[in-house]
């Protein structure tokens, strides 16, 4: 074996482990279009939109004309990527910020990924290729205000009636709820949990918007009201029954985040490595002083550690070797992180970083709700724990 | 209709090119880019392709490297790319980088050829104005709109202090301007698809050229020396007693700005 010996020199500040070589030309050509989408559609609004609390609903169409939704989906109007190329675009996304991520997490992973995996053909060609050119705008509901961590402990349910099923109960924290066009909602059956496809015009559903919010004000969230929504059997996902239905259109969301948190991060991290070196105090700038050089430098190491570690979790999935438990491990240690990066950026921003001139002290409010949704903290560092001793800890 | 727009793969411009020290050519990385102002011109290619069911061909002449760059045209949903490879090209001046440009475009037998306005990595501006005149092609250029009737290229042609209204009738040459068109993003169907997609790579004497007509040779022209530009001198600096304004409007009326 050759030795090749360790070269002297400095690295890009902006990719420190050269993390680009890691990609393939595909994703990287992938990568740098999302990026550049990103740079040109939504950097330059996000401000405005976070301020007003409004969620930019008109890229919906310029999304899925790049192929964004549902873009590791095989058929149907979807681009059948690489699950590393999602993630990637993901990290791009939340780059911009974690609202826009969001919405490309919960069409993607969390409204079309179970009508492709649990739907049936008839379903899949009226429903995906709409959802895929951003068109037709889905919502997942799951959560309830008193089922969270637990959602096996959900209140809604749904009935047979004659040859039609009624639905009725309530889902609450639902990205995109009010401007969804369909909502995929589990409920409690007779034979178990069971998916529908709900569209929002029948009657008997309603979303209500949440407001005030302090955090992901540019995405829309909202309570879903079912009142004896009744639909035909063929709007029930036929191909699944019980909570891994749910579940693995979590496992789908959980690792679009684990990249996409990598994504604010690093743009904190940016946003602190330019102020440094600009920001003048005591006649030089702040970069030169011993404690801002350690907090850059934590902000540099922990946003490289996580996007490896994102790579390599992406690697595994795309060889079939992931597992729900590693998608907890990536989940709980980037998001986790993320946020860490973003409070280090807000302080060495001093003053400045409270505003939205800078993209950290939004990136710190949105990740707060990226640290509970999909998983809390302590639910996947449950699930570790049962992995790693064989014990469930949660009742 | 066919199509032919002419691309080029360029080191990237984020990173400073090197020059060779003896040849003084710009060293080509196996990763080179799309010239970014070649977009527009793909872009009006796409639009026009789509209008008329025509087909869209890119044509270009570098060494290969990864394709990267041409891989970037192919996913904005071209339909094939011919380029030039061959080692005998290095050193090629514009007028014999135009020959094999036209020679390549020639046997695709396009009725229109789009270019850019002149090279980010080269900025001869000449290229474009070349192939026409080796073609026979009637040149538009500088198109800032370009419309298409039938068979007849109607261009808004950029000067100094407006437009020109020109026309033409096909098969023509146009160069576009960056403001003609904005480029599409390649989708990701679109790149999924550009690997898949045919690229010709022919050498000088597949398209009828003789060795010692291309290259440095063939170009009669040697790079003599390369010097750094002179660093900026200090400029000129004016202490205001409240009469500056004046100064300066005397400096600014010497540059003929006012």
């Amino acid at each position: 074996m050759s030795h090749q010996p360790v070269r002297p020199g400095r690295s890009d500040p902006k990719d420190f482990l050269a993390i680009d070589a890691l990609l393939d030309d595909d994703e990287r050509l992938i990568r740098d279009t999302v990026r550049e989408f990103v740079a040109d559609r939504i950097l330059p609004g996000i401000a405005d939109w976070f301020e007003a609390g409004r969620f930019p609903k008109e890229l919906a169409l310029e999304m899925g004309k790049l192929g964004l939704l549902g873009m590791h989906l095989d058929g149907y109007g979807c681009a059948g990527t690489s699950n590393v190329a999602y993630g990637l675009a993901c990290t791009e996304l939340e780059y911009g910020d974690s609202g826009t991520r969001s919405f490309v997490s919960v069409q993607g992973s969390l409204s079309m990924f179970p009508i492709h995996a649990f739907g049936s053909e008839e379903q899949k060609q009226e429903w995906l290729p709409r959802m895929a050119a951003g068109e037709v705008i889905g919502c997942f509901g799951l959560t309830e205000a008193d089922a969270g961590s637990d959602p096996s402990s959900m209140r809604t349910h749904a009935r047979r009636q004659g040859g039609d099923w009624v639905i009725n109960g309530s889902k609450m924290w639902i990205t995109s709820g009010g401007i969804a066009d369909v909502a995929i909602v589990w409920a409690q059956t007779d034979e178990g949990i069971r998916g529908f496809i709900v569209p929002t015009d029948t009657a008997g559903f309603v979303a209500n918007d949440i407001h005030h919010k302090m955090s992901l004000r540019a995405s829309v969230t909202s309570e879903l009201v079912l009142t004896d929504v009744r639909l035909p059997e063929s709007f029930m996902l036929p191909d699944v029954v019980g909570m891994k239905g749910p579940l693995s259109c979590l496992n789908e969301a959980r690792f679009g985040i684990l990249f996409g948190v990598m994504g604010a991060a690093r743009a904190c991290y940016e946003a602190a490595l330019d102020y440094a070196g600009t920001r003048i105090m005591f006649s030089k700038p702040i970069a030169s002083f011993q404690l801002i050089q350690r907090q850059l430098v934590e902000m540099m190491i922990a946003t490289n550690r996580g996007m490896l570690l994102a790579m390599h979790l992406g690697r595994m999935k795309d060889a079939g070797t992931l597992t729900s438990s590693h998608i907890s491990f990536g989940k709980l240690d980037n998001v986790r992180t993320a946020l860490e990066v973003s409070r280090t950026a807000r302080s060495v921003l001093g003053a400045n970083g409270i505003t939205l001139e800078y993209p950290v002290i939004r990136h710190m409010n949105n990740l707060e709700s990226v640290f509970t949704y999909e998983g809390t903290n302590e639910i996947h560092t449950l699930i570790l724990g049962q992995a790693i001793t064989g014990i469930p800890a949660f009742s | 209709m066919k199509i032919a727009v002419c691309v080029k793969q360029i080191p990237d411009p984020a990173t400073p090119y090197a020059l060779d020290p003896i040849t003084h050519f710009v060293v080509r990385p196996a990763e080179q880019v799309l010239d970014d102002t070649d977009r527009y011109g793909i872009e009006l290619g796409l639009q026009l392709a789509e209008a008329s069911g025509g087909t869209v061909t890119l044509v270009s002449m570098s060494p290969v490297g990864n394709l990267q760059g041409i891989r970037q045209a192919l996913a904005m949903g071209a339909d094939k790319a011919v380029v030039v490879n061959d080692p005998a090209l290095r050193g090629s001046g514009a007028l014999v980088t135009a020959r094999v440009l036209a020679a390549a475009i020639a046997r695709e037998e396009a009725d229109l050829v789009i270019t850019g306005t002149e090279s980010t990595d080269g900025y001869a501006g000449v290229v474009p104005q070349m192939i026409a005149e080796l073609l026979d092609l009637p040149a538009l250029t500088f198109a800032r709109k370009v419309t298409l009737e039938g068979t007849t290229l109607k261009v808004e042609r950029q000067t100094a202090g407006g437009y020109d209204e020109v026309e033409a009738t096909l098969p023509a040459l146009i160069s576009v301007t960056s403001g003609a068109v904005e480029p599409r993003y390649p989708t990701f169907k679109g790149i999924m698809q550009a690997k898949q997609k045919p690229v010709d790579q022919p050498t000088a004497a597949d398209l009828g050229l003789e060795p010692a007509t291309v290259g440095a040779a063939g170009s009669g022209q040697v790079i003599s020396e390369v010097r750094p530009a002179p660093e900026r001198s200090g400029g000129v600096k004016i202490k205001d007693e409240g009469e500056a304004h004046l100064e300066i409007v005397k400096l600014l009326e010497r540059a003929k700005v006012i």
